[in-house]
């Protein structure tokens, strides 16, 4: 199972496994990761499971649909070049050992 | 006609739109959950899917389980729809893509925050009244008077003739079900309702600073006709308000009726968004939306025939207890997020975020000014093809 990694707002490190097929999101919710809210269960509606994801890994997601795009313009933290909305990334084999970045706040 | 008998699947020959099956729904839900993926109801000639993730599933492939031949019983490809299709509900991509970004630009996350301050205002100055009351009727003085005050408000309807917001709704969620008794007496005498309704979509019937000539404004900018961006503000009328009134009121009854689940809200408010949520969850407002098929297809291995109505169980799902531990107790403090009470994928409730926050907001007052909630009388049910809710549901409290 792919491990992804999430760093929050006051640098501690938390890995989680991710199941297969399991969106980043569904990953954080099913590890317990706090700064995750997801309300809206990952409809692109609520825009507070806001990751921050660098490089090298921004690169390897799959682009943003217009729709997250849209909802990224919409969150508490400010947008950032690598903020993605973590319902949106689809976790596989290729992500292990991703590593992404909490925002402040989701609401 | 659809062929079905040629299928092997598992048959119920139960009416899903029955008065006593609409008025006591989980029974019959868990048969089918029980039965199969895909179950075949021979009263309407239609497939059942009943089970957390094979709804989900359909509802997330939008392509193949289609909106546009009508979410309700009636197939738009054979039948005359009641009223014009809402370009919305009833449509699929690239239509529907084109005016969702209208309405999720009107009612951005941004403007649902900026609508916290009054809706809280609102609902503290409600219950505060109520308190006073001591006995009241849930539904007609708080689950329907709070919705009927704030939304209107901030669509930009006048004042008068507000009553008919209520029976279009009705009209609306009544009309995805069979022409029953429920379709037929919500239709009857309801030409006015409809004048009023398509009257009070028109740009002039509408408050410059309100919500709904903000839609015409931006639907304009997306190249909409007037007429088109009149049918915009009927998505919003229809759907934003019957489904509120229902969701507070089966919250109200959900904690008048579990006194425990009352306490842990009591002492500690800041838990109303939750409560809410396995409200959405537990008494789902709305119980079912029909899909059709665009082509042949698997869910959960069992094949599915293009072309025929597919009847998707909402409130059965979010009660599966594949997917739920105690799929049927009530309990604010359960992880109810991936519930599809909203719906789910590209036709989730459009309105979702401003339905919590007003359920928060009615629930945080509740929570804040009342020491102890309970049901003075038997509450009576209002029976809908589409929605679970009640008529009237007499409480009373006492403030704390």
């Amino acid at each position: 199972m792919p491990r992804v990694s999430f760093i929050d707002a006051d640098g501690s490190e938390t890995t989680a496994t991710a199941a297969s097929g399991q969106s980043l999101m569904e990953a954080a919710i099913a590890n317990g990761i706090d700064g995750i809210v997801a309300e809206c269960g990952g409809n692109m509606m609520c825009a507070t499971c806001h990751v921050y994801v660098d490089e090298p890994w921004a690169d390897r997601l799959p682009p943003r649909s217009p729709v997250e795009d849209e909802m990224l313009g919409e969150t508490v933290c400010p947008r950032r070049a690598g903020s993605r909305l973590s319902c949106q990334i689809r976790v596989d084999e290729d992500l292990d050992g991703l590593v992404v970045e909490l925002p402040e706040a989701q609401v | 006609m659809l062929m079905l008998e040629e299928h092997p699947y598992p048959e119920d020959r139960t009416d899903p739109f029955a008065l006593d099956v609409l008025a006591e729904p989980y029974e019959f839900h868990a048969c089918l959950r029980e039965l199969g993926t895909v179950v075949h109801l021979t009263r309407h000639d239609v497939l059942a899917v009943a089970r957390h993730d094979d709804v989900q599933a359909a509802l997330g492939d939008p392509e193949t389980f289609c909106s546009s031949a009508g979410v309700g019983l009636a197939d738009f490809r054979r039948e005359e729809p009641w009223r014009p299709p809402s370009l919305l509900l009833e449509a699929d991509p690239p239509a529907h893509t084109k005016a969702r970004h209208v309405i999720t630009q009107v009612l951005s996350l941004a403007v649902v925050r900026g609508l916290r301050e009054t809706f809280a205002a609102q609902a503290e100055g409600l219950v505060e009244a109520l308190v006073e009351r001591q006995e009241f009727d849930g539904v007609r003085d708080l689950a329907a008077a709070f919705p009927l005050k704030v939304f209107p408000d901030a669509v930009g309807l006048p004042e008068q003739g507000r009553e008919n917001l209520l029976p279009y709704g009705s009209m609306a969620f009544n009309g995805f079900g069979p022409r029953n008794v429920l379709f037929e007496r919500a239709m009857a005498g309801g030409e006015p309702v409809k004048e009023w309704i398509a009257r009070h979509c028109e740009r002039e019937a509408l408050k410059d600073d309100g919500l709904g000539a903000r839609i015409h404004e931006v639907a304009a900018a997306e190249g909409y006709e007037a007429a088109e961006a009149s049918l915009l503000v009927r998505s919003f009328l229809s759907a934003g308000v019957d489904t509120t009134v229902h969701a507070l009121g089966n919250a109200l009854y959900c904690l008048a009726s579990y006194p425990d689940q009352w306490e842990i809200l009591r002492g500690d408010p800041d838990r109303a968004r939750h409560a809410f949520e396995e409200t959405v969850r537990f008494e789902s407002p709305v119980q079912t939306f029909f899909r059709t098929t665009t082509r042949s297809t698997e869910l959960d291995g069992v094949e599915v025939p293009g072309g025929v109505k597919v009847l998707l169980f909402l409130a059965s799902a979010n009660r599966d207890p594949r997917r739920w531990t105690d799929a049927d107790r009530f309990d604010i403090c359960r992880e109810a997020r991936g519930h599809v009470g909203f719906g789910s994928g590209i036709h989730a409730c459009v309105g979702q975020m401003m339905a919590r926050l007003e359920g928060e907001v009615v629930l945080q007052a509740l929570a804040r000014q009342v020491e102890r909630i309970e049901l003075a009388g038997e509450p009576v049910r209002q029976l809908n093809n589409t929605l679970r809710g009640f008529e009237s549901l007499p409480v009373a409290v006492v403030g704390s």
